[in-house]
């Protein structure tokens, strides 16, 4: 289904039918001023273009007429042609950053269709790129230039589920809060939780080994999925579809897979453990004047819920302060209001509601008691939970509306994570490019938050445009902080097209290239996903 | 003849613990009730009635001697008791009875009538503020049969409250359908109030803390000398029934033609 799209609306939170906001700066990225300054644009492949030949060959492997949309003219009647502004919500990413020049997406409805469609690619030198909700934050999602768009997202069913271990198999385009939906039926849930889960699919969240809120309880991906099932770059099917816990024989390969974000395969199915779905919520929000603070609430966190945690974020005041401008609902927590520096949410997830109300009440009180905290919320009900989880969920979109947002997902040593905030507003002020917290500068705001259990914050700078001198006042800067404590670029967003060209800031160069070497031995062709993640440009 | 000061106002908060407004009701399979291990919380209607009854004294800090709340139901109930405390509430009461027992909205009344009574010896209630309805039993029938068995004023659908300088009586802003209706009196003795744009406040840890230590009386049924024996017989609860999927129609005659079928019938127009 294709919306018609006026020019000047924004996009909402993902799980709303979501309008594309596009700026007077043409994205094309022909002119892409951005990554021209930062450095040259790939220069597209050789690959062949699409042609209404090819069209019609697809056309006859799909079994449906809705799974291809094309807006290249000349077709025979059997493919009915839209225009290329129909095809937007498949080539602009969720940010409205970068836009690609697709003429044609395809939806195919089953593996052996996906199959047949990368093999005919294949043999006709088709660049492909493999896309799911298209929620990316790296441009990983959408295509540079002309690259077919392969979406999984008409592949949604639940193939089987097995109540007694909670391992669930199903294809790769369920939407994760629709699987999510299914599994709480069975009293289970899917170890995976992010704010975009209304419409992000599971196999993008694989693709990219998205981390989430829940890392701290569920650990990551690679842990909780026992197995892939993936469409090679040549068109063969690998099927490592196991629903074993154990099975130690031989390389594991789907852990390659995981987090390739596209590059080397499309996955098509997936088994997942799931995890009992536990009824004792408590969810409590606390204001802290420094970072040492939380630090220290951490700890305390861990000595008397550890067990039961699911959740410990952390934001800033300049992040709460955001929010609370764009929030559908603002809505004072504390009696200080927004004064404080620092706030943290903390989840307690588990079996007995009066054993975790109990452990919860101690912490709290060790919390007042040692001043540790200076004040907090303790939701009552579920209507509570939400509002508190809002407010650190809602960051990102409100972000979004306050301007234009240079996004750094990085991982850093936990006492270092909110230095890199700092630096950064230093840095910038130092260039003249920030007064304060929204004042006239460039840059309007400078915002931490994240996942504190993870060592994992999101740096967001917002500014007016993607302008040029911002970017280059933020890269190599920040990237370089990062280096030097040796933390990760990116955390759990990927490397997708911005962050591609810096790997090196995070990983040695053997490693990169034994990186290449797999690329090369499982796509020889460099059809799958070009220009991103492990990139090299051919030499000329 | 009452021993406090006429000037300050004692107000009696009742509240009822039900299952969480978000939670999905399930009919149990043999309909003899729901599923009621899930989560429960304050009935989102006291939780308003709370905060007003906070905010009046938010508003008239010498006016408002206490604000009490109250419960009837389980030994769980006392949770609930804690979150209004937790709110701003400075005293609580919690009527146990059994598990088991559904009182219906006469009997509770009866129970707050009785409670009401044995409090004139000590401090008077001179004002109770509920809220419209619970949203188990969806009843809204407590309110208006407790100002009944009282013989005390009452205005429902309240959404603003303010007491007089005097402190005799109190001005309510009730909604009505045409808009606002304002409702005066010379006593002050009881209203009901309405959901309306008032959000209750999250219950703060140093509140929380402080709640702990206010005192929560515990009574029984037989103290206040009620029978909460239900008079209704429930027979059965069923699910409403499964919404059936539409059909799409391919042009407007098979659409004339379904709905013929329907027994709709065109009407020719001249």
């Amino acid at each position: 289904m294709q919306l018609l799209i006026p020019t000047s609306t924004r996009r909402l939170a993902p799980s709303k039918p979501f309008h594309l906001h596009r700026t007077s700066q043409c994205f094309n990225f022909g002119k892409n001023l951005i990554l021209k300054r930062c450095y040259s644009q790939p220069k597209r492949g050789s690959y062949a273009s699409v042609q209404p030949e090819h069209i019609h060959a697809l056309r006859n492997i799909l079994s449906n007429k809705t799974s291809l949309l094309t807006s290249i003219k000349g077709c025979d009647a059997t493919v009915e042609s839209v225009s290329e502004s129909e095809l937007d919500s498949f080539n602009v990413d969720w940010m409205g950053k970068y836009r690609g020049n697709s003429k044609v997406v395809l939806k195919p409805k089953s593996t052996e269709e996906v199959s047949k469609i990368v093999k005919y690619c294949y043999d006709h030198n088709l660049a492909i790129v493999p896309q799911g909700g298209n929620t990316g934050l790296v441009g990983g999602s959408v295509p540079l230039y002309d690259e077919i768009i392969l979406n999984v997202g008409n592949m949604n069913s639940i193939r089987s589920f097995d109540e007694v271990s909670g391992i669930v198999t199903c294809d790769a385009g369920i939407i994760l809060e629709n699987l999510d939906n299914y599994l709480a039926e069975f009293d289970y849930t899917v170890p995976l939780d992010l704010a975009a889960k209304g419409s992000c699919q599971i196999g993008g969240n694989i693709a990219t080994n998205a981390g989430g809120l829940r890392v701290i309880r569920y650990g990551t991906l690679r842990g909780t999925v026992l197995g892939l099932e993936v469409v090679l770059p040549d068109g063969q099917i690998l099927d490592s579809l196991s629903t074993l816990r154990k099975n130690n024989t031989g390389f594991d390969l789907k852990q390659l897979f995981i987090g390739s974000e596209g590059s080397i395969g499309v996955i098509t199915g997936v088994s997942l453990l799931a995890a009992p779905k536990l009824k004792a919520k408590n969810v409590a929000v606390f204001s802290l004047d420094s970072y040492d603070a939380i630090q220290r609430a951490f700890i305390k966190t861990r000595q008397h819920v550890g067990e039961i945690l699911s959740a410990f974020e952390f934001f800033d005041q300049a992040g709460h302060r955001i929010q609370q401008v764009h929030s559908r609902n603002p809505k004072k927590i504390f009696d200080a209001g927004r004064d404080a520096a620092f706030f943290v949410l903390v989840e307690t997830t588990g079996s007995n509601k009066d054993h975790d109300d109990q452990k919860l009440a101690a912490l709290l009180e060790v919390l007042i008691e040692s001043e540790i905290v200076t004040d907090g919320v303790l939701a009552q009900d579920t209507a509570q939970f939400t509002s508190l989880w809002e407010l650190r969920e809602t960051i990102t979109e409100a972000a979004g509306k306050t301007g234009k947002v240079f996004k750094y997902d990085v991982s850093l040593p936990t006492s270092l994570m909110y230095s890199v905030v700092e630096a950064t507003r230093k840095h910038l002020a130092e260039l003249g490019l920030y007064k304060g917290e929204g004042s006239d500068g460039k840059v309007k705001s400078v915002i931490g938050f994240g996942h504190f259990g993870d060592g994992n914050i999101h740096l967001n700078v917002i500014s007016d445009s993607y302008d040029p001198e911002v970017q280059s006042a933020l890269e190599p800067f920040v990237y370089e902080f990062v280096a030097k404590h040796r933390g990760s670029i990116s955390a759990e967003h990927g490397l997708g097209l911005q962050k591609a060209p810096h790997i090196g800031y995070s990983q040695l160069p053997l490693n990169v290239d034994l990186m290449h070497q797999i690329k090369s031995i499982l796509d020889p062709k460099k059809l799958f996903n070009p220009y991103k993640f492990v990139y090299r440009p051919p030499l000329e | 003849m009452r021993p406090t000061p006429a000037n300050l106002v004692r107000i009696l908060v009742p509240i009822k613990r039900c299952v969480d407004y978000a939670v999905k009701i399930r009919v149990k399979p043999d309909g003899s009730g729901i599923d009621t291990n899930v989560k429960h919380s304050m009935n989102p209607f006291d939780e308003i009635a709370v905060e007003e009854a906070v905010r009046l004294r938010e508003r008239n800090k010498e006016a408002i001697t206490n604000i009490t709340a109250i419960t009837i139901g389980p030994a769980k109930a006392s949770e609930t008791l804690r979150t209004a405390l937790a709110m701003g509430a400075d005293s609580a009461i919690h009527v146990e009875i059994p598990e088991s027992l559904t009182p219906e909205p006469l009997g509770i009344a009866k129970a707050l009538r009785a409670l009401i009574e044995r409090e004139q010896q000590k401090e008077p209630i001179d004002l109770v503020i509920m809220g419209k309805q619970a949203i188990d039993d969806d009843a809204g029938q407590t309110g208006q049969m407790l100002a009944g068995l009282l013989d005390w004023a009452q205005a429902t659908y309240a959404s603003k409250v303010t007491i007089s300088d005097d402190k005799r009586s109190v001005n309510v802003v009730r909604e009505v359908d045409g808009g606002a209706e304002e409702v005066e009196w010379l006593r002050i003795d009881h209203l009901s109030h309405r959901f309306s744009s008032l959000e209750p406040r999250y219950a703060s840890l140093p509140n929380i803390m402080k709640a702990k230590k206010k005192p929560i009386e515990k009574l029984s049924s037989e103290d206040l000398k009620i029978d909460l024996t239900p008079k209704l017989e429930v027979f059965k609860y069923e699910e409403p029934p499964k919404r059936v999927g539409g059909g799409k129609v391919a042009n407007v005659d098979e659409l004339v033609a379904k709905l013929a079928e329907a027994g709709i019938k065109a009407i020719p127009t001249s």
